[in-house]
């Protein structure tokens, strides 16, 4: 594994840790041996060919799929010690994002955002529809409270789940592929959110994506998986690596070169 | 060099050469819609003798495209077949492009489509055998889940979603009202119908009103309610949990931290065990008046002679039996409804797959279940 790593990270703490995962399917592995950290405050990427198994890797990091073997820390509190309670309390500090937007589809919008708010605090009806609409405001989607999922379009739906995802104003984000679907304009805007929300709140983001444009935009460090390896291949900065990684695979697919 | 042809269309032209092969000019598009009649025609020509030596003559063929490189195959594949020698001649520069493209050099041999490859019976058996088991683990830990679930908002009263539980109950039960009452009422309709062809001949006509309000009240109110309810709505809970399944709703319930059973299952599951035993009743009264509407406008009967020997009858235990089995019922067609729903992988055919099946299960379940009751209540 080449590791070239910028000074960025250094004094910062590890807010997730993987160790040693091993991640699959019932007895079909994907990964193995998968070590890294994800520091406070920053904007990892994952990323790799198709079928890398980078989403395999988000769903183990979310506790939705338990690890055949290995450890994932999120703040210090064990996701995969399997106990409930802990579990319980690390998804309060968590917000994902789902590739299309897993909005609810019998609620609006503003319910939909409001859901998490009204379960976890013992706010008010009207102070929840307050801080609803406040952050429907902070993704654009103000106005569209009432609408119905059905009827809005796709990047706004990518929204409106975001906007649902930070709820509880979590530390961490996790998106699934946030550009797929979406128009140039649109993906560069999400991209655009998503750098100004780290910026404003210094919430941790990790992103699994693949598309390159938004990866330069928004990444400050990337996770390169491989399927033939089953492992990591490439790790730090997105742009040294697309001119400077010594292994070819990663060169080609940083500057976008057919085989 | 050009001597006599031997065969021309309107599609190509063959002629011979000096030293015994033959030469065929092509012309025009060679494409999708040109192609299947070009080989037949090539199949026609070349059926009776296959020169030693052929060369296709290319240069007035304008376009060339995958349907048209296929004739070209087969005419090389012929060639192969009888040792002959084969080559095109004077293809243009597109062509050879988009030959390349297809790797004309390599597709010698004889392709066939790829017959999906079965499986020895063992195997299939083993496979399902282990699919079974796992999918009756995965039945007995949804039962475990649910129970959990129920105990948990007993202890929390406010964390049921008595909206949704509310909304269930209207779609459950109002909205199936009309057509419970008019399949009930059509149902004791007939029974007096058809029983009443026999005790007309003992004289006996006032047992109509006994023989349908006793097997629909007991039996087939309870069993018929049920097959409507699990084709309305056991469907439709299955439905509506796998497409929320495949659009990731159930993951993104579950990260949020809300448990998919309490926030999913048990509004249905109360709203089916509150309502179906209510349109059980109301299905036992459209039942009765069925049959009175035979018994009073074919059998002679009055209505108070009808109803008193319903009442007579009927026990209060008869009407409690019926509706303790609604109840069950209910409960079977949430579950495994709610089960099927949860159960789906993959895309749309999986939904419908599972949309059937719930629907299936449950009718077997309900019928399954009316005979232990009946079992039990014989020797009890």
């Amino acid at each position: 594994m080449v590791a070239e790593f910028k000074f960025f990270n250094m004094g910062r703490k590890a807010i997730i840790q993987v160790k040693d995962l091993v991640a699959g399917y019932g007895e079909n592995v994907i990964l193995k041996d998968i070590s890294f950290d994800v520091y406070e405050g920053e904007i990892l990427v994952i990323l790799g060919g198709s079928g890398c198994g980078k989403s395999t890797l988000l769903k183990h990091l979310i506790g939705l799929i338990p690890p055949i073997s290995g450890q994932v820390v999120i703040d210090g509190k064990e996701l995969t010690d399997g106990d409930e309670e802990t579990y319980q309390q690390v998804l309060r500090k968590i917000g994902i994002l789902y590739q299309s937007g897993a909005l609810l589809g019998s609620m609006s919008i503003a319910e939909n955002v409001a859901l998490p708010i009204l379960e976890y605090t013992s706010l008010s009806a009207a102070h929840v529809a307050t801080l609803v609409t406040m952050k429907l405001n902070l993704v654009d989607l103000g106005g569209f409270e009432n609408y119905l999922p059905s009827e809005i379009s796709g990047g706004m739906k990518k929204r409106a789940g975001l906007a649902r995802a930070m709820a509880l104003n979590p530390k961490i984000l996790f998106f699934d592929e946030p550009s797929a679907g979406l128009d140039p304009v649109t993906s560069a805007e999400l991209d655009n959110l998503i750098i100004h929300l780290n910026k404003s709140f210094g919430t941790t983001m990790v992103i699994v994506t693949h598309e390159l444009q938004s990866i330069f935009a928004v990444a400050h460090r990337v996770i390169m998986l491989d399927k033939i390896s089953k492992g990591i291949i490439a790790e730090g900065d997105p742009e040294y690596l697309r001119d400077h990684s010594r292994n070819p695979f990663v060169r080609r697919f940083f500057n976008r070169l057919p085989e | 060099m050009s001597t006599p042809a031997i065969h021309r269309s309107h599609f190509f032209e063959a002629a011979n050469i000096e030293d015994g092969g033959m030469v065929l000019h092509l012309w025009g598009r060679m494409d999708a819609d040109h192609s299947s009649v070009l080989l037949r025609e090539l199949d026609g020509f070349f059926a009776e003798a296959i020169p030693p030596s052929l060369a296709v003559e290319l240069s007035k063929v304008t376009f060339l495209d995958d349907f048209g490189a296929l004739v070209l195959i087969e005419l090389k594949r012929l060639m192969m077949r009888t040792n002959g020698a084969f080559r095109l001649e004077n293809p243009s520069v597109e062509i050879q492009q988009v030959l390349k493209t297809f790797q004309f050099e390599n597709l010698e041999k004889e392709a066939t489509l790829p017959k999906k490859k079965k499986t020895g019976v063992l195997v299939r058996l083993g496979d399902s055998a282990i699919a079974h088991v796992r999918d009756f683990r995965y039945l007995i830990s949804f039962i475990g889940a649910i129970v959990l679930a129920l105990l948990y908002v007993c202890r929390h009263p406010r964390s049921l979603r008595t909206e949704d539980t509310f909304s269930c109950m209207q779609r459950t039960g109002v909205d199936a009202l009309p057509i419970v009452c008019l399949i009930s009422f059509l149902l004791g309709l007939i029974m007096a119908f058809m029983s009443s062809v026999q005790l007309k001949q003992f004289g006996a006509n006032i047992y109509v009103a006994s023989l349908v309000s006793l097997s629909m009240v007991r039996e087939l109110g309870p069993i018929m309610t049920a097959i409507i309810v699990a084709g309305r709505s056991g469907s439709s809970f299955a439905a509506e949990i796998g497409t929320m399944k495949i659009s990731e709703e159930v993951d993104a319930l579950f990260t949020m931290g809300f448990d998919p059973t309490r926030f999913l299952v048990l509004p249905k599951l109360i709203a089916a065990v509150i309502v179906v035993p209510m349109l059980t009743l109301f299905s036992d009264v459209f039942a009765i008046l069925g049959g009175l509407l035979v018994g009073v406008t074919m059998l002679d009967l009055t209505t108070s002679s009808y109803m008193s020997q319903t009442m007579k009858t009927l026990s209060s235990f008869d009407i409690l039996l019926g509706l303790v089995k609604s109840g069950v019922f209910a409960m079977l067609i949430a579950w495994i409804g709610c089960l099927r729903g949860f159960q789906v992988q993959g895309g749309a055919a999986s939904v419908g797959q599972a949309t059937t099946s719930a629907v299936v299960s449950s009718i077997f379940l309900i019928i399954l279940t009316d005979s232990m009751f009946s079992v039990v209540l014989r020797y009890w």
